[in-house]
């Protein structure tokens, strides 16, 4: 991709999603829009390139929506899961005694591997959550992944990462090569389409909040921001959990890391400092025109 | 280092899984039907088994029933590699003892995933993106 290209598409991508494309994502280019271009019956990745600066929205929103998308799988990297069972959810359980219900966010739902894996998880331990509302809302800034999520059908190579065979073999439904996640487990979960570049309070409250594998794409702002916006929407004794290769330390003091779980971070109380966080990105939002 | 055992009547997927587990660290030795693997197994139990169901001579579940009762042959980790992808034959080989199944195609990320669902790999911390 020659480089107004490059910075062409590097803008487009901040301005409607907040993704920030550093110099080196020439194969995350390549390996996505290739199949994109192919998709639209265009040659290549210049052709796509061509039809965007000519104003398609549509394949604006496509390419977006490819680059944006994450790999994904079920039980990812096995310690949030972890977290979830032994930290989590034994400390939700005795806090919210009196009311009985508890809200989890997946705030990176993508392909609904994340979720299932949570709702699995609160499956696995029903003896303990009979006649309690557990509330899973998995939200994703791509509609066409939220599909695929509702759905809950997997391929054959989808299912053989991360999913112990024991569970593929109980929670999941065989068709032919494909394998559709069993209709209580997908009750548990709610979809909505959401930005995190976009003010989420509406959703309300929530005691777990999953937000894994996003914020490694926005820039040091964006993320603050994010997580400054987290906070105000979690109880005081909430749980949020990042992805392995993120932190909040350095960036921002409104949550403290939870001693000895890699991963997890709780409200420490602080306030944001003077004003970020305070609304959503008003400046990307006003230019991706929403 | 760990020994994995390949068992497969086809020597391309034992060369490709030889490529995988090596790449792994697994010492592999290789076995192309049931009977074959036991002499093996006998002769010193590997930590693992990747095997294929559908085989001449003796096939992989057969090979399953005889390992399990032998002594120390409830040591290996079994990984069944098959074709076979039908939820009867996985629910069949998960009675049967098999640790893991793997259906076919294969690739280094559905071993690495399922090894390390058996406790063969360590899990890896996860490289930032």
């Amino acid at each position: 991709m020659n480089p107004p290209d490059y910075e062409y598409l590097r803008k487009v991508l901040k301005d409607n999603s907040g993704l920030d494309l550093s110099a080196d994502k020439q194969y995350l280019i390549e390996s996505r829009l290739l199949p994109l271009s192919r998709k639209c019956g265009l040659p290549g990745i210049s052709d796509l390139m061509q039809k965007m600066k000519g104003g398609s929205a549509s394949t604006i929103a496509q390419v977006v929506e490819a680059m944006t998308t994450n790999e994904t799988f079920f039980f990812r990297d096995k310690v949030p899961f972890e977290h979830f069972r032994d930290s989590i959810m034994p400390e939700m359980l005795k806090a919210r005694a009196a009311r009985r219900s508890i809200r989890v966010w997946c705030a990176a739902g993508s392909t609904g591997q994340e979720p299932y894996s949570l709702a699995i998880c609160l499956k696995e331990m029903s003896a303990a959550t009979a006649g309690w509302r557990i509330e899973i809302l998995a939200t994703d800034l791509s509609q066409e992944v939220l599909e695929k999520s509702k759905a809950g059908i997997y391929s054959q190579f989808e299912v053989q990462r991360g999913l112990p065979i024991q569970m593929l073999v109980k929670y999941f439904k065989q068709n032919g090569e494909l394998w559709q996640i069993n209709a209580d487990i997908r009750a548990m979960v709610q979809h909505r389409q959401l930005n995190l570049l976009h003010d989420f309070s509406q959703l309300g409250v929530f005691d777990v909040i999953f937000c894994r594998n996003v914020l490694i794409y926005f820039d040091q702002e964006t993320k603050i921001n994010i997580i400054n916006r987290l906070a105000r929407t979690m109880e005081p004794d909430g749980f949020l959990v990042l992805g392995a290769a993120e932190t909040v330390v350095g960036l921002t003091d409104v949550f403290k890391p939870f001693p000895d779980k890699r991963g997890l971070y709780q409200p420490s109380g602080a306030r944001p400092a003077s004003g970020a966080g305070a609304l959503a990105m008003p400046k990307i939002a006003a230019m991706a025109g929403r | 280092m760990k020994t994995c055992l390949v068992v497969d009547d086809s020597s391309i997927v034992r060369k490709i899984a030889r490529r995988i587990l090596e790449g792994l660290n697994f010492q592999v030795i290789e076995a192309e039907d049931g009977v074959d693997a036991l002499v093996v197994c006998k002769r010193a139990m590997p930590e693992a088994v990747l095997l294929d169901w559908n085989m001449p001579v003796m096939d992989g579940y057969d090979f399953l029933s005889h390992l399990r009762r032998m002594p120390g042959g409830d040591v290996p980790k079994v990984v069944f590699c098959t074709t076979e992808n039908g939820i009867d034959h996985i629910t069949r080989a998960i009675d049967g003892g098999a640790n893991e199944y793997i259906m076919k195609p294969f690739d280094k990320d559905i071993i690495v995933a399922k090894f390390q669902e058996v406790g063969l790999i360590e899990w890896s911390e996860p490289t930032p993106v």
